[in-house]
């Protein structure tokens, strides 16, 4: 009750000088505003890269031939094999599908112009375990591969490298190291993913790679596809075992092979997206600060304005104790005002951003709660020292006060 | 709340106050010694000049300051050694000031003025709109409950300190130049009010340097020089 009494006169006093109390909330306002706002955009960001992930398929692992370290020098380890594919999709439970791959960057021809790209020799599957969609025409089958037939398909953008158009390449004859291959179909755009662009690559199949163009059984990668709902972590695991089953490793030797988390492209997503984060986390602890001593400076104003007023209620009873609190409340009151006026606004600012961005944006009840908790810590810091000194007002010269 | 059989009558008792302030390189000796005895029912004028100590007096005895030296005892408790968190119970209970500037809240109305001891005395909500409500009507201010002060005259001002004061029912009335700020009209309105409050049973302390006010007063302490110089009954008066 003299609670609410407090919370009362702290209203009151905050409509007597509504323009002063707005003036001195912006700085909470702003600050407030940039938690929701940076909180919202980093869960919308995260989100985004599970989405990302899902959809890239980053339940594909990518085995290589290990160029491990040991002693700090380069190894060159042992081939992978198309026997190595095989055990894989026979023995290791965790995997779902495998393609076996060897790439060779060479030069491409089509008509006048050439091109150096990146030559992928693939099983007929290996669209579906990458999620790559075809924009046009069809996909070599396994006919094809076992009759080693030179045809091909190719990244979307080979056809812009080649300054054509995807209509003039399909059913038409690329030349790659002499060999005439004729263009069965064109992949949907998919986007740089790591380091590798694969819109750029031509993918023709394995058994015409290996034994028409390169001229080598090898494989220089293996592509595992996860099973649904087995962690990424057991799938590697499993892996593991089969390849050294079949390369002969005993225990305490190295592995001779490398097995890739695509996971880790997306840190650097992930990175962005907290830089931004840290970048709105110190506004908003910037602003917070100034926004405190601005709730400071003019509690200690009030206090001064008020000294009557403090004698006044020192005479009727109220105790130092109750002074302080009265003041304290006051400023958290303030700073809670402005803490939901800046959640309003913060979470304006997410929708603009998720509207014009095309961002996802996931304004969480708890960045709500950490808002308003912040507030009224914020109120209660700075809040301090001015009731304080309210509190500790001789009250014989409070009433004296003119 | 009315008046209780204590062991003694005896509101206010002190014995051997002194106080003294540093003014710079000087120390001023307000009170050097004052023993004075006020019993319940009793209507005291303190009077004196400037600097006779008669503020310090009134601030010791309102429990708004403590003595260097001496004892106060307000109903039978001695409060000059009391901490801040007591003596404000002590106040807000025992004592009802009456100040010459009113000292009322700008910005709350007359009913929210008077409820303001109650609320730090803890009453609840109904009962001190019920009090607040009573007492005003008691200083005849029925129909201006919800004016500001800002909205009232300066004797309508003072009526709601005086319920102001009244609605805790202290043991003791304090009023410092009660009608100092006033014209003399309105000035004996207040000191008739006074005189049916002290006809009710209150008991009344009016720090003031009019003798006029004074003289309404059953019994005059003057104090000259941080002593008390006189303590005189009002012959007139007593009787009455």
């Amino acid at each position: 009750m003299l609670f609410l009494e407090m919370i009362l006169v702290a209203l009151q006093s905050v409509r007597a000088n509504l323009f002063r109390a707005i003036l001195t909330m912006l700085g909470i306002i702003i600050g407030v505003a940039s938690v929701i706002t940076m909180v919202a955009i980093g869960t919308g960001a995260r989100a985004a890269v599970d989405e990302q992930i899902e959809a890239l398929g980053a339940s594909v692992l990518n085995i290589r031939t290990g160029n491990f370290m040991r002693m700090g020098v380069a190894q060159s380890g042992a081939t992978l094999t198309i026997g190595d594919a095989e055990a894989l999709a026979r023995d290791a439970a965790t995997v779902e599908a495998v393609v076996p791959e060897a790439a060779q960057q060479l030069q491409v021809k089509f008509g006048a112009e050439n091109r150096n790209l990146r030559i992928v020799g693939v099983t007929p599957n290996f669209a579906a375990v990458n999620s790559y969609t075809l924009a046009a025409g069809s996909l070599f089958t396994l006919a094809d591969d076992s009759a080693k037939r030179p045809v091909a398909v190719l990244g979307n953008s080979v056809p812009a490298q080649l300054k054509t158009t995807r209509e003039a390449m399909l059913g038409g004859t690329i030349y790659i190291k002499g060999i005439a291959f004729r263009v069965i179909g064109v992949l949907e755009e998919k986007g740089a993913s790591g380091f590798r662009n694969v819109d750029e690559q031509v993918w023709i199949p394995l058994a015409t790679a290996q034994f028409r163009v390169f001229g080598s059984d090898t494989l220089d990668n293996i592509s595992a596809k996860v099973s649904p709902a087995v962690p990424v972590e057991r799938a590697m695991v499993d892996i593991e075992r089969v390849l050294r089953r079949e390369h002969n490793l005993l225990p305490g030797k190295d592995n001779d092979f490398s097995i890739g988390d695509p996971r880790q492209f997306f840190n650097v997503r992930e990175t962005a997206a907290n830089i931004f984060a840290i970048l709105l986390a110190s506004i908003a602890s910037i602003s917070l600060i100034v926004g405190g001593i601005g709730i400071m400076n003019i509690m200690l104003v009030t206090v001064t304005e008020r000294t009557r007023e403090i004698g006044i209620r020192k005479a009727l009873g109220a105790t130092r104790f109750n002074i302080l609190l009265q003041f304290i409340v006051e400023a958290m009151v303030l700073c809670l005002l402005g803490g939901t006026v800046g959640i309003l606004l913060g979470t304006g600012v997410a929708a603009l951003l998720s509207r014009v961005l095309g961002w996802s944006i996931v304004v969480s009840p708890t960045a709500i709660g950490v808002a308003f908790g912040f507030s009224a810590a914020v109120g209660l810091f700075f809040g301090i020292w001015p009731a304080r000194k309210a509190a500790r007002l001789d009250p014989i010269e409070a009433l004296r006060y003119e | 709340m009315t008046p209780s059989i204590s062991q003694s009558d005896t509101v206010i008792l002190t014995r051997g106050l002194e106080r003294s302030f540093t003014m710079g390189d000087s120390v001023i000796r307000a009170l050097s010694g004052v023993d004075l005895t006020i019993r319940r029912g009793e209507y005291v004028a303190i009077m004196g000049p400037s600097g006779s100590g008669k503020s310090t007096l009134m601030n010791i005895i309102g429990c708004l300051d403590q003595p260097d030296a001496g004892e106060y005892w307000l109903n039978g408790t001695l409060v000059s050694n009391l901490g801040d968190a007591d003596l404000a119970a002590v106040r807000n209970r025992e004592i009802g000031f009456v100040f010459q500037t009113f000292n009322l809240l700008n910005r709350a109305d007359a009913l929210h003025n008077v409820e303001l001891p109650l609320i730090y005395s803890g009453v609840p909500r109904r009962e001190r709109v019920a009090r607040a409500t009573e007492t005003l009507l008691q200083v005849g201010l029925g129909d201006r409950m919800h004016h500001r002060p800002s909205e009232l005259s300066g004797g309508q001002r003072q009526r709601v300190a005086v319920a102001r004061a009244l609605v805790t029912r202290p043991s003791l009335l304090l009023a410092d130049e009660p009608t100092g700020a006033l014209d003399s009209t309105t000035a004996r309105e207040i000191m008739g009010l006074f005189a049916e409050l002290h006809a009710q049973g209150n008991t009344l302390v009016v720090v003031t340097h009019d003798a006029g006010v004074a003289a309404e007063a059953h019994r005059t302490v003057r104090l000259r020089d941080g002593r008390i110089e006189s303590d005189t009954q009002n012959a007139e008066k007593a009787t009455a």
